[in-house]
């Protein structure tokens, strides 16, 4: 299978893609590590008169620890994330859905910018993301902005890049003492997309009860997105398993899935609620260092 | 057709070609390179027989435009053995029977360089995981975990780094 004819072109620097991107805007696409892009091209479902090759942008290529963030420069292939120690130390969950994307050869092409600003809500990613509270710092030709992950998920394979932007590095807050993240994925075989799939995030208050409760899904409706209803329910809560399940009960309530070969709109919506249960369970379980 | 010009290490061998900015890395091995040791099974990225080294680590070369490998160093299943000698992975999956049909095997075996050097104790469960996006519709697997815990015994991961680095002489 080929793609339609594009002229490549591989930038040196930065600057010079963002200028190429202006220049061409709407007949060019961004190639990293082209691991969701090569597909659909092959596929055709999509075509481009240009694709900007970033590969070689080895300034995106990094992660850094910082005193209360890390930061992951866009180019880092999701190994690097799995194998990182200073994301298995101050961010575990992340490492933990990077080691369930795709398979290793993926993962060692794939970048993490690619896997975020794709759009696609089966990535696992971008709900990593929002549960985190991540930022993705972009570039384009009117400078440099920080776009909250919170607000980046429009609809299917659209978010808030704009058509000359580059996603530059994403910024996630190091995992505090007292809270806790964890990632649960269902799928029916090795590497494939998930039926659902849930990144949790917890802290305990003072008074050991749930101080900040953050909940992403994968693979249910248009985009990730976080349940601010199951998030509510549990503020300020004991973080009990009948609280835990009340919220799982909350976040299946608030999704209208679709049926499509991974499963019907129950089975989807039970594979749901459990990984929600497992997810804050875990979660809960790292926050209180059990 | 959009040409462009790629120069990169394989087997230890610089190469320099025009080529079509939409050719896959597969292809460029085995149309341009003649080495057909490598195999295109799925074309979908999923079975895992287009397995290639890129820079030491694996990569599907059906989803890889071989432009994204220009200034860098490949390794196929060509560039493991010494001349006839067969490598100590090739070597175990001949004595424990991890092929039948053998239209994975190069695949396989290219996983399996990488797992032995990243984690030379792998156990039967990590093995399983790392060749989880290399599809064997033939063995069920279970031969092909044990070629490759063999060859963890017999390999030597530090003679082999040089292979990977595209600087082996000889």
């Amino acid at each position: 299978m080929y793609p339609q004819s594009f002229e490549y072109v591989a930038p040196r620097t930065l600057k010079e893609a963002v200028e190429f991107l202006r220049k061409h805007e709407g007949e060019a696409k961004i190639l990293a590590g082209g691991q969701s892009l090569i597909p659909i091209l092959k596929m055709r479902f999509a075509s481009f008169g240009y694709l900007v090759d970033i590969g070689g942008l080895q300034d995106l290529h990094y992660i850094k620890r910082d005193r209360d963030s890390i930061r992951i420069g866009s180019l880092a292939r999701t190994s690097e994330i799995e194998e990182s120690q200073d994301i298995r130390m101050n961010a575990l969950m992340l490492a933990e859905a990077a080691s369930q994307v795709a398979d290793s050869q993926v993962r060692n092409m794939g970048t993490v910018g690619g896997n975020c600003v794709h759009g696609d809500p089966g990535n696992d990613l971008p709900s990593v993301m929002l549960a985190l509270d991540a930022i993705y710092k972009v570039t384009g030709p009117s400078g440099t902005r920080d776009i909250p992950a919170s607000e980046f998920y429009v609809d299917s394979y659209s978010t808030g890049l704009g058509e000359a932007e580059i996603l530059t590095e994403i910024v996630i807050p190091v995992i505090q003492h007292g809270s806790g993240g964890a990632y649960i994925k269902q799928r029916r075989r090795a590497g494939d997309f998930s039926i659902a799939a849930v990144a949790a995030f917890v802290s305990i208050n003072e008074s050991g009860n749930c101080g900040v409760a953050r909940l992403a899904v994968t693979s249910i409706g248009p985009i990730n997105f976080r349940s601010k209803k199951a998030e509510e329910f549990l503020t300020g809560k004991k973080l009990s398993d009948q609280n835990i399940a009340t919220a799982a009960q909350l976040l299946v309530d608030s999704v209208e899935p679709v049926a499509d070969p991974y499963g019907s709109v129950e089975f989807k919506k039970e594979i749901l609620r459990l990984v929600g249960i497992e997810a804050l369970s875990k979660a809960t379980d790292r926050a209180l260092g059990v | 057709m959009s040409v462009n010009k790629i120069k990169v290490t394989v087997n230890n061998k610089v190469f320099e070609e025009e080529i079509d900015s939409r050719l896959l890395l597969v292809d460029f091995i085995r149309e341009n390179l003649g080495l057909t040791g490598t195999h295109v099974g799925c074309d979908t990225t999923n079975c895992g027989a287009c397995t290639v080294l890129l820079d030491g680590k694996p990569v599907k070369s059906c989803t890889v435009f071989a432009l994204q490998a220009n200034g860098k160093s490949i390794t196929t299943i060509e560039g493991l053995s010494h001349g006839k000698e067969m490598h100590p992975i090739q070597k175990a999956f001949l004595d424990k029977n991890g092929l039948q049909c053998g239209y994975c095997t190069a695949g396989m075996i290219m996983i399996a360089h990488w797992l032995i050097r990243k984690n030379p104790e792998a156990t039967r469960d990590e093995i399983r995981e790392a060749i989880s996006g290399n599809l064997c519709r033939c063995t069920g697997y279970d031969s092909i975990v044990d070629s490759i815990q063999e060859a963890s015994q017999n390999m030597i991961p530090e003679e082999e780094e040089d292979i990977t680095a595209g600087q082996r002489g000889r």
